[in-house]
């Protein structure tokens, strides 16, 4: 089964600057879940002031600097996983450096 | 209705609860063969109880009370089924008249937990439904220890619940041939449900024991007294049992992990692994306790795998006293574990030790003999592997294995520790060249 692993991180933990140990440790996980060969696809976001959000009502477009929803914790980077169940998501879930700072949301993929 | 009365009628209420919910639990289940529906009936007693007992004051045998008001919601629900003829309702019918009296309960936990433990029920789910059934947790404390999703837990629970129902599980003690295997079978469910987080579920033997990779301190330490309490409840009910060497065995080898439990971590919550641990703050008393203990069960001459493993974090609680681990006596007792027992924790764990001992050739021909899929993320196995090599002086390789011990781990204070270890096998790699 495919699951998307989203990691919500506050600000400061999703900085560029946030400390060697930090980047590195993202490096090992990533790379852990390619070695064990669980990892489809992933990515990390800029940070949120990146970000732009865009909405069509009525016809009119409504373009707007910053993200969707202006909450501590925002969405700092994604993993597909395919692993045999959701207790295996969550246990690389659970391996993930935000797991102890942030949050971690494990869904589904609808299969295609 | 005065508050302190009210106080002291809601905290009579959770005393029973802690207290009788298991043998309550139990005698009901035992009577009516099924686990849900004596559940449910006790709930709605207890619940019952909180909310008359703050008014009508604390009835003077609780358990009693307690007994009859579950049995009333059972026979209730047989009423509602039309289960008039069962056996289980002319079981219950019959103790009726004894209602108002305190009842010599006949404590039926051990046939509970054999049942909880049946080789028909599913291993991962064990620990699970021995929590929820003798000790009343919740589906979703459980979730949140074993790392899955409450959904999901109270799913398995329903199953499994449903699977001793419908299969007719016999709710006895095992015949004397079955006795020391599923005897085993619950020692380990209650020994999972100690060492709690993934990676000490898959290696109850794992190097320093719970030390090296327990997973996040809060989700294990939940169920730590949980375990022992169900440990030394498996022991007062085999007065008398040889095979109650094991679960001594399973006793002292918790106790051994707990009196190292104030040296784990540093005041600033950083992972301390065992070898640099402060002794001062182990607690002798918890090591002189499963110290004694363990011999008592020497007499039994009744060896095996929880002895064994208790015998070994002995051994590393030893420097308590004399300053040093006697590395090689380990590597012996890990030896006697894999061929009683194998696991991977324990095969892993004895590399460990022969590395320690001073034998890192051997240590790392012990590791590359490993050859399972589980290895791929099996945290220990890589932190070992690292370990090893920078032994040998091959601090890329390392390098390499730490990086992927680093990405395995659950626990942020032992990314951290291994982040920094890992700077020290670069410096180690630059080294001999400044030299």
């Amino acid at each position: 089964m495919k699951f998307m692993l989203m990691f919500f991180d506050t600000a400061a933990q999703q900085a560029p600057d946030m400390g060697p140990d930090v980047g590195a440790a993202w490096m090992a996980y990533a790379s852990a879940m390619g070695q064990a060969g669980v990892l489809v696809s992933g990515h990390g976001l800029q940070g949120r002031g990146s970000a732009t959000t865009l909405r069509l009502r009525d016809g009119r477009r409504q373009v707007q600097d910053g993200p969707f929803a202006d909450t501590k914790e925002q969405l700092g980077g994604y993993f597909v996983v395919e692993v045999a169940s959701l207790d295996d998501a969550l246990a690389w879930a659970a391996r993930s450096p935000c797991a102890a700072t942030g949050t971690v949301e494990v869904r589904p993929v609808l299969a295609m | 209705m005065s508050p302190g009365l009210s106080a002291s009628a809601s905290q009579a209420a959770a005393t029973a609860a802690r207290q009788s919910y298991g043998r309550l639990l139990a005698w009901l289940a035992y009577q009516w063969r099924d686990v849900a529906a004596a559940e449910d009936a006790l709930a709605s007693a207890l619940e019952k109880a909180l909310t008359t007992w703050p008014t009508q004051g604390v009835p003077e045998t609780p358990d009693a009370w307690l007994l009859t008001v579950a049995r009333r919601e059972l026979l209730q629900a047989a009423r509602r089924q039309r289960l008039h003829d069962s056996p289980q309702v002319q079981a219950l019918l019959q103790d009726e008249p004894a209602q108002d009296e305190a009842p010599a309960l006949p404590d039926s936990r051990l046939k509970l937990l054999f049942v909880c433990a049946h080789p028909a029920i599913d291993a991962a789910v064990r620990p699970a439904l021995m929590l929820q059934v003798v000790l009343g947790l919740d589906a979703g404390q459980i979730a949140q220890a074993m790392l899955t999703s409450p959904a999901a837990m109270a799913q398995r629970l329903v199953r499994a619940k449903q699977k001793i129902r419908d299969a007719g599980l016999r709710f006895e003690e095992p015949g004397p041939d079955e006795w020391p295997e599923r005897l085993h079978a619950v020692l380990e469910a209650i020994y999972a449900a100690y060492g709690l987080g993934w990676e000490a579920w898959q290696s109850p033997a794992g190097g320093g024991g719970i030390d090296d990779e327990g997973g996040d301190d809060a989700r294990v330490q939940g169920l730590r007294g949980e375990a022992l309490f169900l440990a030394d409840l498996v022991c007062s009910l085999l007065p008398g049992n040889p095979d109650r060497a094991e679960a001594e065995g399973l006793v002292a080898l918790m106790l051994h992990c707990e009196a190292r439990s104030p040296a784990r971590r540093g005041a600033d919550g950083r992972f301390i692994p065992l070898a640099e641990q402060n002794t001062a703050l182990w607690q002798q008393p918890l090591i002189s306790q499963a110290d004694s203990l363990l011999r008592s069960t020497a007499a039994w001459a009744r060896p095996g795998p929880f002895q064994l493993e208790a015998a070994i974090q002995s051994a590393h609680n030893s420097r308590l006293f004399t300053g040093h681990t006697p590395w090689a006596g380990i590597v012996l007792l890990y030896e006697k574990l894999i061929h009683l027992a194998p696991s991977l924790g324990a095969e892993v764990a004895h590399a460990v030790a022969c590395a320690q001992a001073g034998d890192a050739a051997r240590a790392a021909a012990l590791l590359a003999a490993l050859d399972q899929p589980r290895l791929a993320s099996y945290q220990p196995y890589w932190a070992a592997l690292a370990h090893v090599r920078a032994l040998n002086r091959q601090f890329d390789a390392a390098g390499q294995a730490q990086q992927r011990a680093i990405g395995l781990t659950s626990s942020a204070a032992v990314r951290l520790h291994m982040q920094q270890q890992l700077r020290r096998h670069l410096e180690g790699m630059a080294g001999p060249q400044q030299a």
